[in-house]
């Protein structure tokens, strides 16, 4: 079977153009089995940024690969769940027509882009190597689009840097080249997996900047995979909140930060630093991420839960819709809301 | 570049001296009486006596004299006369004569690695913890673990006398067929060598960041393992082989020896064996101009192969 190029309206009415539904994905590792990704859903409308927020480990970067089929198998194995873009389940599909829509469809920008690009070929030929060999463009039409894309994210001197390696461009620089070559066949998703957290803070301000101009130029769609909520605030519409491998809390971002609804996603928000208070202590959440081999029964956040019940422990939490399109999978869920927007 | 390439080449200059020096100390500077050791058990006429005194410059005495005799060699050796050998041949002639055997016997052997250790490598490396990993696991140990002493009359024993399939000795102006056995034995513990690094370094870069982007751009596995991977795992590689080619042309004493090949190697150990002093070190001079010549080509390679290094 044949992929044919499918055009947005393809998307079944009233469905979400990207869909998770329950996915499961384990790491099988000679120490035994590391339960990654535990059941999450989540969903991307066109033209609309979603961020996924979470500590390390919590599995927000192996979700996003298990999108684009790139998770290394072994050790990583998807059990269970759903994967749909523009109504059709992923997961179900042939390796060939998964890469079909890598890139073309789905595209990914990488956390660190020293180590993303290759050293040893230039940036011009590595952005037009997605043209040449996806799209059919020729040597020289590739080279003048990728002159073009290079434009487009504003490096300056494009023409003359196109012959550059990656080490020859500075931090900032090289994201940009990554983000000209994940838009080079026009994706409708960009996953953008911390794309700013190897930055100085200016730079990583003006990447956010570029990436929601380029969103709305372009009306792609966004999953911004970070653990840094400052980065969040001014370009997300919905945020989904990770902890070991479950989404704990979603909802828009307004509201999200106004009256966070998880005991997690509060402890997350009032570990931020403000310049606006004085002399308190910056409050933080005691403990550690929990050890995927070894899940904690129940809520896995209860051991570090300021909240924590019987209940707590014995009783894993089901999503509790809040109104709004907001969920949060807390037993106590009203009392965090209602505690937080007292504050 | 270029002005990298320039400050190699006085390196050169100097590594030149400083080595044909020691060699030319080591083998001279101990001798006691250099005549009667020429002459061996026979007794010396005193006018033989004073017509080697004068013909090796023997009359000058202590450190002094060594210095005389050293850089009246080295003149010699810059205008390209590497002088006689005791037996009174030419070393120059004799070079010319042992030179082009050498060079082929190392091509043979590079080929050897190059063919099978590489490959094998790049297939070991792709398909890590194979049955096909695992055995040349093991094969690659057992090469590295057998010095060539041992593996070159096995394999001439075996190969060559009892099941006939190589001829068993080279001889004088020997045939590509005559070389391929020993091509062979010498090649294998670079091939083994090879295909240790290759297997590594191919392991390694199919793990690396860019080999996710190249996925995520949608490229096909072949595209992705022959472009971007093998590009990088191979600068490693090359590197090695360019060192084992130096390695491999300064002749190999011991596969020469065993198979009978005139090569460099061979008058190599026919010089030491004889105490034929001017032929040790004529050999070695050139010798060592051969592998600082083919470290720096390997020097210059790594910085096309690898655009992050670049010297200044």
């Amino acid at each position: 079977m044949t992929v044919q190029p499918t055009p947005a309206s393809a998307t079944p009415e009233g469905g979400h153009l990207l869909e998770l539904r329950d996915l499961h994905v384990e790491f099988r590792t000679n120490e035994g089995v590391a339960r990654v990704i535990n059941g999450v859903s989540y969903h991307l409308d066109a033209g609309e940024t979603l961020a996924v927020l979470g500590e390390s480990g919590s599995g927000k970067s192996v979700t996003a690969q298990a999108i684009m089929g790139i998770l290394d198998t072994p050790p990583a194995f998807v059990r269970s769940g759903q994967i749909l873009y523009q109504g059709q389940d992923l997961l179900t599909q042939s390796e060939e027509q998964r890469r079909q829509v890598r890139g073309k469809e789905i595209a990914m920008i990488f956390q660190d882009a020293l180590s993303a690009l290759n050293p040893v070929f230039p940036v011009g030929w590595q952005i037009g190597e997605t043209l040449r060999q996806r799209a059919g463009l020729s040597r020289s039409d590739a080279r003048r689009r990728a002159i073009e894309l290079m434009d487009l994210v504003k490096i300056p001197g494009a023409a003359k840097r196109i012959g550059d390696y990656p080490h020859q461009f500075s931090g900032g620089m090289r994201q940009r080249v990554m983000i000209a070559m994940a838009l080079a066949l026009d994706p409708k998703v960009l996953i953008a997996d911390e794309p700013t957290t190897a930055l100085d803070v200016t730079v990583q301000a003006q990447i956010m900047d570029l990436l929601a101009d380029l969103r709305q130029e372009r009306d792609m769609a966004m999953i911004l995979i970070t653990h840094d909520l400052g980065v969040v605030a001014g370009v997300a519409d919905r945020i989904a909140v990770m902890y070991a491998g479950r989404i704990v809390e979603h909802a828009d971002v307004r509201s999200l930060y106004k009256a966070p609804a998880h005991p997690y996603t509060k402890g997350l928000l009032e570990s931020i630093p403000r310049l606006d208070v004085r002399g308190e202590e910056l409050s933080t959440i005691k403990g550690l991420p929990p050890n995927l081999m070894r899940i904690p029964s129940g809520c896995p956040f209860h051991p570090r839960c300021p909240y924590v019940q019987q209940v707590c422990v014995d009783v894993v939490p089901h999503d509790l819709v809040l109104g709004d399109g907001r969920t949060s999978a807390c037993h106590f869920a009203q009392e965090v809301r209602d505690d937080s927007a007292a504050r | 570049m270029f002005r990298y390439i320039l400050r190699r080449l006085l390196q050169m200059v100097l590594a030149f001296f400083g080595t044909t020096l020691i060699v030319y100390a080591l083998t001279f500077a101990g001798q006691g009486d250099p005549i009667q050791a020429l002459a061996g058990e026979r007794p010396v006429t005193p006018a033989q006596r004073a017509y080697l005194t004068e013909k090796y410059n023997l009359d000058q005495t202590g450190v002094g004299g060594f210095f005389y005799r050293y850089f009246d060699y080295v003149k010699d050796l810059l205008q390209g006369n590497l002088g006689e050998s005791l037996t009174g041949r030419s070393i120059g002639d004799i070079l010319q004569q042992a030179w082009p055997v050498t060079v082929r016997l190392a091509l043979i052997a590079l080929a050897v690695a190059i063919i099978f250790g590489v490959s094998a490598g790049v297939i070991a490396g792709i398909r890590r913890a194979s049955i096909f990993d695992n055995s040349t696991l093991v094969l690659t140990l057992l090469v590295l673990g057998i010095p060539t002493i041992v593996l070159a009359p096995l394999a001439q024993y075996f190969l060559g006398v009892k099941w006939q399939l190589f001829p068993p000795t080279a001889g004088s102006d020997p045939t590509f067929y005559a070389l391929l056995l020993p091509g062979i034995v010498l090649g294998s513990l670079s091939l083994a060598t090879a295909l240790r690094l290759t297997r590594a370094s191919v392991a390694e870069n199919l793990r690396a960041d860019y080999v996710r982007t190249a996925r995520s751009k949608g490229l096909v596995k072949r595209r992705i393992v022959i472009v971007h991977v093998l590009r990088n795992s191979l600068i490693p590689v090359v590197t090695f082989l360019g060192v084992e080619l130096g390695n491999l042309m300064s002749g190999a004493i011991i596969t020469e020896g065993v198979f009978n090949i005139p090569g460099v190697g061979f008058n190599l150990f026919r010089g030491i064996r004889t105490e034929d002093g001017p032929l040790v070190v004529g050999i070695v001079s050139v010798l060592v101009v051969v592998y600082l010549v083919s470290n720096l080509v390997v020097d210059v390679l790594y910085a096309v192969l690898d655009p992050r290094i670049r010297y200044e």
